[in-house]
This record gives structure tokens, C-alpha cells and sequence, in this order.
């Protein structure tokens, strides 16, 4: 399809724009692109269970920071770097897999409890555990030497590539029968149990893929900055943007995640530099406009309805754009 | 012709205190039609409803094919190739009609691939009247277009039993006649039918044999034109007055 084929080349500049940051780009910007990749990742892992599928998961600080704590042990014992962060990935992925084969009988709202709840126990239990993972005094990495300029580098490349692998997954489950059948979920479960689709077990594989990368990404993140706590590594703030990019962007599709996570980190970063003290609370009110007007979000608006709404000025828009 | 696809051996469902299924024996053989009736409440949804997986029976066992099917979840139903259309119409609102058979085409029996799927789809729209709506979305038809496209997702799951709950209820003379005549296109192809239905016009010209369901009992069994005479069917259902007319038509004609 031709718009499918768009949103690729999108992507690719997108990747391209993000890559270059190093060349014409200031380091702040740079530590900007690390965080938006890191950021797009997580909300195309949240994507699969959240858009494709319909659950609306709230556990991907969970994810994202036993992957932290996964990679740093491994580290710390002696595992080298990429490979701990193998390990974290599988470690996170096996956990998701697990957890969602007793969560995903919930559904709706009490699903979105429980995958909240399980933020709170997993950093609950590693704030407790100290003897393994130090508890509330957190957990030291060894730092890549080069200096920062390099190092920033680096992670900059590990990041836009754990993404593309991320955008790259939820194109073939875009196209295929397992992407058919979350979508088949999303509308009507009881339909789609009734016209074969294994719900259960696509429920469990989605949530497993929303969890995977997002433990490659915390592990990677906790080799760059190289030091995590709980509180940074399992934080609720985490939990609510990601859902909330989604949104922004357009869930269930192949680009929105894309498309949200940049648009709200512009969003933060402008409202960041210019109001310092109310930035939250004005973010917070930008946050309900958007979902309340753009329910499908960006990409779900009509840009060809809006453009011959804008050709003739006469008829009121009811969509703000 | 007259293998048996389909028994239910002693089938038995209880909500709480109700006994909505109570005892329940019968057979289906390949490539029959066959009506079930009842009053309101009768519990002919929730005997379908333990043929497709969606409840267990508490007690007995139903048997598909001479394999014991008693305890499969809906999506294995679907998979065997027991297919359903629901009395209040379950569609995918989001997706194009085309899209919602192709769902059906896709993980049902043959499980093509998706591309495979759509030229199904495309196939049974075709023959259900549906094609120039092919890609609008699912929300966008009419009633009896929604109990169409119910009747395309569940033909393109390629069954060999399906099961009609109500598609005719709600609409109106013209547009059932021409259901009749697609699930009558439909039998032509093999497929054994069992309809559950109200109305008794419809009973009288596609089926053959009935079954009547009354408090989750099986009370008679048999020959559509026996069963319209039956003394329990007529007190429990029909009524005594509409008896009457179908014995007279019986006799004038």
C-alpha cells in the first residue's frame, strides 16, 4: 500500500535524522536523540499489547527496569556488556511471558490495575532485596572509558538500533496473521475466540514482544548512564508516557509510536526551556486535549479532510489541528 | 450422506440454580438441515453455546466427527470446523467488511495465507450480495447486511456444521426470503445446518427435522411435519391456533 510504504520512508529519514545528531547537532541534542530512541522503543514494544491488541498495559517501567537490573548484575558478575544485555532481553521476555499467562485473564480495567500493580511489587521487591541488588543506595556499572562525546556516541548508535530491530518486529506483525489476529482481539475478543483465533496464547505473545525490547533498552540504558536506582529504574512517570506517546502518535499502527514518542518529547522540551515551573501541569493539560480531540491520534486524523477544510475557510473545522 | 457428524450424548449445563441445559441427547448427520426451536429461555443459545466451546457442559459429552470435543475452547470449535453466527451480531466495527470474512477465511479451518485469505473473502461476498460493500467499514451496514456478513465470516471459516442463531429475526419479508435461499445455496454445498429460529415459516420450508427444546429439555424430536402436530410441541410452543393452520395447510395442499 502506498501510505504503508510512506510511513517507511518516514521512518528512514526519521533513523537517518536521529544518527546524524553527532555531525551538525550540540551534545545536549545528542543526549536528546539517545533518549528519543530509547523512548520510540518502548513505545513500539508498548504498542503491541496497548495498539495492536487493545489491552491497555501500564507495566512497561517494570520491564524497563528489571532490564536495568538484569543487565547490571550480569555486568557486574563479570558478563561482558552486549551480552548482558542479551541476557536482561531474554530474563525480561521470559518474566513478561510468565506474568502474562496469569494477568491476561483480566481484562479491560482490571487488567490496566494489574499491570500497574506490577510496577509497584517488582520495584517494591528490588528496593527490598539489598544483598542482590543494593537496595535503595542502588547499583554502580563500570563506564565505558573514551569520554562522554564517544560514549555518547555510542549508546546513540546501540539505541537507533535496538529501535530499528523494534520497528522491524512490528512491521511483520503488521502484515502477517498474528498482527491480524491481535487486531481481531482489539475489536471483539468473543468474535475473534469464535472465528479461531487462540486469544490466549496471542495475548501472551504480544505481551511477551511488549516487554522484550524494553528490557534490552534498561539494560543499555544502565551501561550508559552507569548508575541505576529503583526509583529511576521502575518509575510511574515512565509507565504513563509511554502509553500516552502511543496515543498521541496513533496506536495500532506501524509509525504512530514513532510519530507520538517525537512529538511529545518536542512537546516536554518546549515546554521544559519556557515555563519552568508549571511545565508538568501544562503538559498534563496539553496531554488530555490531544487524546480528548485526537482519539486516533495524529496519524489517525484525515490530513485531506483538514487541507479542503483549510481550502475553504467558509465551513469551521471541527478537528484542531 | 447419512454419516453422523455431530452427537451430544446426555448434555447437561447448569448456571447456579438453573438448569438451563438438562439432559440432552440428539445426533446431527452430515449434510442435513435441522431446526431447533423452543420458547424464550428455552436454552437453545446455551446448547449452542456447549457445542462451540463457550460454556461446558457440567454433565455428558459431545462428540464431533467420533472425536470427543466435550471440553475445546471456542477457537478449537472453529479450528475443527464448527462455525456460529451469534443472534446479536459480533463484527469487527473497525475493519471493512471484506476484512471481517477474510478473518474468518484466516483462522479457520485451512488457515491460508493472508493475501489467500482476501481472495476467499472476496469469493463469499460474491455469493452472500455483499460485494459492493466490500470495503466499507462493518458499522456502516444495515441490519441485515451485519447478519449477512455474519453468515460470509462463518462460511469462509469453512465449516462443516453451522450454526444459525436467529439470522433471521428483525428482518423483514423480502430480506428473509433471500436468506433462506442463501443458507438453502449453503446446504447444496455439504454443510450440515442446525437453525435456531422463532419464526415457524422459516422452520416449515428449510427444515427437515426438528428439535424442540422446552426448560433445557428435549421434548420431541423428529420430522418437521410430525413435529408441528405433536400434542407437547403445540402446548409447550406453537399453540393450539397456529396448529390448526398448518394442519389445514397440510391437508389443503
Amino acid at each position: 500500500m502506498m501510505t504503508r510504504r510512506w510511513h517507511y520512508v518516514l521512518f528512514v529519514v526519521w533513523v537517518l535524522a536521529l544518527a546524524t545528531t553527532p555531525l551538525w547537532a550540540s551534545n545536549y541534542i545528542v543526549r536528546l536523540a539517545i533518549m528519543i530512541a530509547m523512548y520510540t522503543t518502548l513505545t513500539l514494544s508498548w504498542n503491541f499489547i496497548g495498539g495492536f491488541t487493545g489491552y491497555p498495559s501500564f507495566s512497561t517501567a517494570a520491564f524497563f527496569g528489571l532490564g536495568c537490573y538484569a543487565g547490571a548484575l550480569s555486568q557486574r558478575s563479570g558478563v561482558p556488556m552486549v551480552l548482558a544485555w542479551g541476557i536482561a532481553t531474554l530474563f525480561v521476555g521470559a518474566f513478561a511471558a510468565a506474568l502474562g499467562a496469569i494477568i491476561l485473564r483480566l481484562r479491560g480495567h482490571y487488567f490496566a490495575i494489574g499491570s500497574i500493580g506490577i510496577v509497584e511489587v517488582v520495584r517494591l521487591v528490588v528496593s527490598s532485596w539489598g544483598s542482590l541488588t543494593g537496595g535503595g543506595d542502588g547499583l554502580n556499572l563500570p563506564l565505558l572509558s573514551g569520554g562522554p562525546n564517544a560514549v555518547a556516541r555510542i549508546f546513540l548508535a546501540v539505541m537507533i538500533a535496538i529501535m530499528v530491530v523494534t520497528f522491524v518486529v512490528t512491521v511483520i506483525v503488521d502484515r502477517n496473521r498474528f498482527g491480524y489476529g491481535l487486531r481481531c482481539i482489539q475489536q471483539n475478543e468473543d468474535a475473534a475466540d469464535m472465528v479461531g483465533v487462540d486469544t490466549t496464547r496471542y495475548k501472551v505473545i504480544a505481551y511477551f514482544l511488549s516487554a522484550l525490547f524494553c528490557g534490552t533498552v534498561g539494560a543499555a540504558y544502565a551501561s550508559w548512564i552507569g548508575y541505576i536506582d529503583p526509583n529511576d529504574s521502575f518509575s510511574i512517570i515512565m509507565t504513563i508516557k509511554v502509553p500516552v506517546m502511543c496515543l498521541l502518535g496513533g496506536p495500532g499502527t506501524v509509525l504512530g509510536p514513532v510519530v507520538g514518542t517525537a512529538a511529545f518529547t518536542l512537546l516536554e522540551e518546549v515546554f521544559w526551556a519556557n515555563f519552568l515551573d508549571y511545565n508538568r501541569a501544562i503538559l498534563g493539560a496539553v496531554i488530555v486535549v490531544l487524546i480528548f480531540f485526537l482519539p486516533g491520534g495524529l496519524l489517525g486524523l484525515s490530513y485531506r479532510d483538514i487541507a479542503a477544510r483549510i481550502a475553504k475557510p467558509h465551513r469551521r473545522p471541527k478537528t484542531a489541528s | 450422506m447419512s454419516t453422523t457428524i455431530l452427537v451430544t450424548d446426555r448434555v447437561s449445563r447448569r448456571f447456579g440454580g438453573i438448569q438451563a441445559v438438562d439432559d440432552v441427547s440428539f445426533a446431527l448427520k452430515q449434510g442435513e438441515i435441522v431446526a431447533l426451536i423452543g420458547p424464550n429461555g428455552a436454552g437453545k443459545t446455551t446448547l449452542v453455546n456447549l457445542m462451540t466451546g463457550v460454556h461446558r457442559p457440567t454433565e455428558g459429552h459431545i462428540r464431533f466427527q467420533d472425536q470427543d470435543v466435550t471440553g475445546q475452547r471456542p477457537f478449537q470449535a472453529a479450528r475443527r470446523g464448527i462455525a456460529r453466527t451469534f443472534q446479536i451480531v459480533q463484527p469487527f466495527p473497525r475493519m471493512s467488511v471484506l476484512e471481517n470474512v477474510a478473518a474468518g477465511a484466516l483462522f479457520g479451518g485451512a488457515r491460508p495465507s493472508v493475501a489467500d485469505a482476501k481472495a476467499i473473502a472476496r469469493e463469499q461476498l460474491e455469493f452472500m450480495g455483499l460485494a459492493s460493500m466490500a470495503d466499507r467499514p462493518a458499522s456502516a451496514l444495515t441490519l441485515a447486511g451485519r447478519k449477512r456478513l455474519e453468515l460470509a465470516k462463518s462460511m469462509a471459516m469453512q465449516p462443516k456444521l453451522l450454526m444459525l442463531d436467529e439470522v433471521n429475526a428483525g428482518l423483514n419479508a423480502s430480506e428473509i426470503d433471500g436468506a433462506l435461499r442463501i443458507i438453502r445455496q449453503i446446504a447444496d454445498r455439504g454443510v450440515t445446518i442446525l437453525v435456531i429460529e422463532h419464526l415457524m415459516k422459516v422452520v416449515l420450508s428449510l427444515a427437515a427435522r426438528v428439535l424442540v427444546l422446552h426448560h433445557g429439555q428435549l421434548i420431541a424430536e423428529g420430522e418437521t411435519r410430525e413435529i408441528v402436530k405433536d400434542k407437547r410441541v403445540i402446548e409447550a410452543y406453537l399453540g393450539a391456533k397456529f396448529a390448526r393452520r398448518v394442519a389445514a395447510e397440510v391437508a389443503g395442499g
